[in-house]
């Protein structure tokens, strides 16, 4: 089956109760809340690191360009020339450098600096310049510490928020998966199967994929851009203010691109959703569309709505692609603003160089979780809508607790005896189905329901088996109300075979077993062979232990003879069959059949049937239309009767003109 | 993957040509602002030099940037116009050749798997190349551009780089081997999550009616751990990226100014400021080269997946049509409305056992032929020939006297009105759905679709609806009922007004009585129109003209029901588990 697709583009949804659903979430993860914490201090302690880094590179940068210049005051030179271990001519040379640097009015630097390399190397020994490479080897250690502390630091942050996202998203899927099997069966009656689908992979895994990331980058970058702001404004605040201004302005340009956007991208989610819904219903009905020339009008309405899906297509790429290189021209404008305001400070000598290179830096610190925040924010808006969908569910009105009920009947010990007392019910409180039915059943009989489709059949199952609550009067079972006996108890009595040929990824044996406990190899071997599928299952390369899934391998109506095997192995009082034989020929229904009797034999069955003949031989046969009986009896008596069922009946073999 | 991104047309060619001179002009650009911001910080050192120098040069840089950045918005421009186009015709391509498929390429792929390849994989190769285009031609570019501009200042610095790439590289290059496998085992692994789910959802009344509600927690908890110990281990391996990556590009950096502190120890003095503005540079343009080679990393670990979905959508449009159109319109038929099998077989293509075997018969105009037989015995098969849903393998069948390969398709169709087993619904109203389709004359007019559902019984309910014939009916028809679409579904074949109407087992969701009225009706309608029908039930086909008996792919037996009850056992038995003696002998 197909993964349904909620949210394929990123387009962040809309959630109802942003705060509240992201508090819930947040109530939820108690169980790790030591793991978020650590991961949190972490996630702290590492920007903190990261924040320090700067300055100390800062450090390094003046160390170093203190080593740039000569240094030729007065003094060293007094000094040289009082220095007996330097020979009077290379003395002589420096002077003529002196001489000839004071005979010139505009010095040429890159000159002056040759001339002074080019000087005898006992002087030059003394006046170059020296950078404090001890001091350049701690700082250079010290920074090697910082660097790896810190990646160390969220390498173990980002683990162990790996495992509390994940363990959550397992709890969730689990929480889910139990959920199905506690609500009534009402709920599935109006909810889709792929919405249900979708929130167990998709919005789980959106929680646990955002909360994995977006945690750990929203502490990390808030904690970065106070500690910028802050740093930035200890080392200088002129600087400070010119670095946020700049980015600020490119940021709310970028704000504005982006909610002009945001609306591209909701419509192509729903273009995206049309166009699907369209390729997923032509596709289906394929054969149709062949045979009724309708690929024509197909092409018409797809290319209308591949069209539409396109136009958005390119508007949303395009400014999805924008948004890179702006950030990065953000960057840039910040840079220049830093330098050329931090050039203006040096040459006023109020800040030293060291000081725009830690500048540089800070300006990426700061620009950089910015975005990061940005995108974290609208992650947690489709986490808060994803999780609310979960917990949604989660909320939804379960089946009232049994705990309470004392009542229970033995299956060995129960007689067989069921009655169905002025039963009213409808499957919403304005559509009454069932009006007001009773009816009294024997141990032993076999009960045939029959009549039209809509006229109550099934329902009348599913009240009888608890799936669904009566509104009014009662059913017995060996005179104890089904309202005092727990539904576990109820299904434990029954046996069901249903018209849907429900299997599950397996094998066959698998199948047949399904969750019935100590059954031998025997037992399966016997329903096969009552059923008449033994054969085939015997032709099959892995024969009982062969995997069936809902492909092709099995046709429908051996699916339902192996549901029927399922159900034989199974050994209860009652028997239900709804139209457990429809998807079978007529000559096997009737093997299937007559086995069924010899099984049936002194328990209390239901059968309901399109196929009138399967149902000729039952003890009762009960006749059913919108809700009510309208005819009861065998079918000798109903014949004579001559009313409804003889009309069905005789409808079988009437001429069609 | 190469040869799907042969639908790029020449414009579009044309378009990626201009890309790759942008992006070069780009790359062109982004480089030269580091060479600014050396001047810069040079200009910062010496004492000298006069603000509006700095002015000038840091003009000059954000000229560059905002030149930079205007190509890119072009680029991205015409990147999304590529690739929105690309995707369009894709798409278009695609859809077109599903609905040329015959059953047999359908059934190949399975209709799920196409719906995948029209929608998710194309959306998937959309993305890579939005993405990717740009970045597989920026990223080289950029790489060569930055190491030719650094390579010849220092070999030192340009070693240093050289490993901080080659690190980068590795840590990448190990994980995608690592880590790719197991990517793959957790999308089976989502996909099993989503599988038993839907089982527990599908069977909710038989897990309920066995008590099996623990049973299936414990298979969803299996797969739900298995789920998670991949999951963690896949994104534990994952969260070393980004550390090792902010690692690399700090010691970068550090070791830069660190080697750097050396050089310019040991350089002479006119040369040490120099050296230290290319410690500045080198420090952005190592960045730059990471950035490249990170970029090319970023297109390998994207590209298997768009690699998957180009491949899977190229077999689609490399698939064969096995049905090929005909030249001939039936206009100058002399036996209109006559159906006939001459020695049908049929297997699939790929099988060795024949599903059908030597069928004979012939329909002449106004009869009832009916097909029955156990399950699988080739019913469907046989009838879903007719308008050649799949081709024969042996044998012919003519319509109208003509063999159905030489009919131009449409106008076979034209003469066919034909109703499935499971009935289709389209998005739309009652009244869209029963007009549905072409039939090479006028669509029919409101009368006519009345009359269409009145003969399908289905008036009654329609009535009811809200709006009646208007009334809008959902995606898949999931707000109708069974029985209510195969009445539909019927109505829409009898509105189409065709000389051969094909049932394929469309009464089984009907009880009797309707059964029997519908049947009744269309009889009085459909005088002259041939039929042809599976059933499972006997009374369904008691009266037609010619029974054909189906048993394993053979006809074992064919006449009217009198003449099989006597000649055919295989019937007789079919016929009296269903009905008595006497009822059969009363009939």
């Amino acid at each position: 089956m197909p993964r349904p697709m909620r949210n394929p583009g990123g387009v962040p949804e809309k959630s109802k109760d942003f705060a509240g659903s992201l508090k819930r979430l947040f109530l939820n993860l108690n169980k790790w809340r030591y793991l978020l914490i650590i991961s949190i201090v972490l996630a702290i302690t590492s920007a903190i690191l990261a924040l320090a880094a700067p300055n100390k590179l800062s450090d390094l940068t003046d160390i170093i360009t203190d080593g740039l210049k000569p240094n030729i005051s007065e003094n060293v030179i007094k000094d040289i020339m009082n220095d007996k271990n330097i020979s009077v001519e290379d003395k002589q040379e420096l002077n003529k450098l002196i001489i000839s640097i004071s005979n010139q009015k505009e010095i040429d630097k890159d000159l002056l600096l040759k001339e002074v390399d080019s000087l005898p190397k006992s002087i030059y020994e003394v006046i170059k310049p020296k950078i404090d490479m001890a001091k350049v080897k701690k700082i250079a250690l010290l920074l090697t510490i910082i660097y790896i502390v810190s990646a160390l630091f969220s390498y173990i942050e980002s683990v162990l928020m790996t495992i509390t996202s994940n363990n959550f998203a397992k709890k969730l899927r689990t929480s889910i998966s139990k959920k199905i099997n506690k609500l009534p069966l009402k709920y599935f009656d109006t909810h889709e199967t792929g919405d249900i689908l979708s929130r167990v992979t998709n919005d789980v895994d959106t929680i646990a994929q955002n909360m994995n990331q977006s945690l750990a980058t929203l502490v990390t970058s808030i904690t970065l851009l106070l500690g910028s702001v802050l740093m930035m404004f200890i080392t200088n605040w002129i600087m400070a203010i010119t670095a946020i201004i700049s980015s600020i302005l490119g940021f709310g340009i970028m704000g504005l691109i982006l909610k002009k956007s945001q609306k591209y991208f909701e419509q192509r989610q729903i273009e995206l959703g049309n166009l699907n819904g369209y390729i997923e219903e032509i596709y289906s009905g394929h054969n149709v569309v062949c045979a009724y020339n309708g690929i024509k009008e197909a092409n018409v309405e797809f290319s209308n709505l591949n069209e539409k899906l396109y136009n958005c297509n390119k508007k949303s790429q395009f400014y999805s692609g924008v948004m890179q290189p702006i950030m990065s021209f953000v960057g840039n404008l910040g840079y220049v603003a830093v330098c050329v305001v931090g050039a203006l400070l040096t040459s006023n000598g109020i800040i030293s160089f060291g000081v725009i290179v830690a500048f540089m830096i800070y300006v990426r610190l700061f620009t950089n979780p910015l975005t990061q925040i940005a995108q974290a924010m609208t992650n947690l808006q489709s986490t808060a809508a994803a999780s609310e969908r979960v917990f949604e569910f989660l909320d939804e009105k379960e089946m009232t607790n049994e705990n309470k009920l004392t009542g229970k009947l033995e299956k060995e010990k129960v007689k067989g005896k069921i009655e169905f007392k002025n039963v009213k019910f409808g499957y919403d409180e304005n559509r009454i189905i069932i009006k007001d039915f009773s009816v009294k059943v024997k141990p032993g009989q076999k009960v045939a329901i029959v009549g039209p489709t809509g006229a109550g059949k099934t329902t009348l199952v599913n009240l009888l088996m608890k799936f669904y609550e009566i509104n009014s009067g009662d059913i017995l079972i060996d005179d104890v109300s089904i309202k005092d006996l727990k539904r576990e108890n109820i299904h434990d009595l029954f046996v069901m075979v249903l018209q849907d040929t429900w299997l599950f990824d397996g094998t066959i044996k698998e199948n047949i077993v399904f969750n019935k406990k100590n059954v031998t190899d025997e037992e399966i071997e016997n329903a096969c062979i009552t059923v008449g599928i033994d054969h085939f299952i015997k032709t099959l390369p892995g024969g009982i232990n062969s995997h069936v899934n809902n492909n092709d391998t099995i046709s429908g109506g051996q699916k339902q003879l192996l549901t029927i095997a399922r159900g034989m192995i199974e050994n209860a009082p009652f028997l239900i069959l709804d139209e457990a034989t429809s998807n079978v020929d007529t000559r096997t229904e009737e093997l299937v059949q007559k086995a069924m009797d010899k099984l049936t034999v002194g328990k209390t069955s239901f059968i309901i049937a399109h196929r009138l003949s399967t149902i000729k031989n039952a003890d009762l046969i009960l006749v059913m239309n919108e809700g009510n009986i309208i005819e009861q009896g065998t079918h000798a008596h109903l014949m004579k009767q001559n009313g409804f069922y003889a009309d069905l009946y005789n409808s079988q073999f009437k001429k069609n003109a | 993957m190469f040869k799907i991104l042969k639908n790029f047309s020449k414009k579009d060619l044309l378009l990626i040509l201009t890309c790759t001179i942008l992006i070069t002009l780009q790359v062109y650009l982004d480089l030269k602002i580091p060479d600014y911001m050396s001047s810069i910080t040079t200009l910062i050192q010496s004492e000298t030099s006069k603000i509006h120098e700095i002015l000038i040069k840091g003009g000059y840089m954000l000229l560059c940037a905002f030149g930079s950045l205007l190509s890119a918005i072009i680029v991205s421009y015409f990147s999304s116009k590529l690739s929105a186009d690309f995707s369009y015709n894709l798409r278009e391509k695609i859809f077109k050749k599903v609905l040329k498929f015959s059953n047999a390429e359908i059934n190949k792929f399975n209709v799920s798997s196409l719906i995948t390849r029209t929608t998710n994989d194309i959306t998937q190769l959309e993305m890579f190349i939005a993405m990717g285009l740009q970045m597989l031609i920026k990223a080289p570019i950029m790489a060569v551009w930055a190491i030719t501009k650094i390579i010849d200042k220092s070999i030192e610095w340009s070693i240093l780089t050289g490993i901080g790439v080659l690190i980068l590289l590795l840590t990448i290059g190990i994980l995608l081997i690592i880590v790719m496998p197991r990517f793959e085992r957790v999308q089976k692994l989502i996909d099993k999550i989503n599988g038993v789910t839907g089982e527990n959802l599908s069977g909710i009344r038989v897990v309920r009616a066995f008590n099996a509600e623990k049973f299936l927690e414990n298979r969803f908890e299996s797969a739900n751990n298995d789920l998670t110990k991949n999951q963690l281990f896949n994104q534990k391996c994952f969260a070393i990226l980004n550390p090792i990556m902010n690692i690399v590009m700090h010691f970068l950096t550090l070791s830069i100014y660190f080697v750097g502190a050396f050089l310019i120890e040991e350089a002479g003095l006119s040369l040490k400021i120099t050296l230290f503005s290319n410690i500045v540079v080198f420090s952005s343009y190592g960045m730059q080269v990471i950035a490249s080679f990170l970029m090319l990393a970023m297109i390998f670990m994207i590209w298997p997946r768009a690699n998957v979905s180009a491949k899977r959508i190229n077999e689609v449009l490399d698939e064969k049509i096995s049905i090929t159109d005909g030249l001939l319109t039936g206009e100058d038929s002399t036996s209109i409305g006559t159906v006939e099998f001459k020695n049908v077989s049929f297997k699939y293509p790929d099988a060795d056992e024949y599903l059908l075997k030597n069928i004979s018969f012939k329909v002449e105009k106004g009869q009832t032929i009916a097909f029955i037989g156990s399950t699988g015995s080739g019913k469907s098969t046989l009838i879903n020939l007719v308008p050649r849903f799949y081709d024969v393998t042996d044998g012919e069948i003519l319509v109208d006297g003509i063999n159905i390969k030489d009919y131009k398709l449409e106008e076979l169709h034209n003469k066919i009105g034909y109703v499935p087993q499971k009935a289709v619904m389209f998005t739309g109203t009652i009244k869209s759905n029963v007009s549905y389709g072409d039939n090479g004359k006028n669509k029919p007019d409101i009368e006519t679709i009345k009359k269409a559902i009145d003969i399908a019984q289905g008036t009654e309910f329609v009535e009811k609806m809200e709006n009646k014939y208007d009334s809008h009916i959902a995606r898949g028809g999931t707000n109708v009922s069974g029985g209510q679409k195969q009445r539909l579904a019927i109505a829409r074949a009898i509105a189409r007004n065709p000389e051969i109407y094909i049932f394929d087992d469309s009464f089984s969701a009907l009880d009797y009585k309707t059964d029997l009225n519908l049947r009744k009706e269309l009889k009085k309608y459909t005088n002259d129109a041939t039929n042809m029908i599976v059933a499972q039930r006997i009374g369904t086909i008691i009266h037609a003209d010619i029974i054909v008996v189906l048993d394993k792919g053979e006809c074992i037996g064919i006449g009217t029901h009198k003449e099989l009850m006597k000649k055919c056992k295989v019937y007789k038995e079919i016929a009296l588990s269903q009905l008595s003696k006497e009822e059969l002998v009363n009939a």
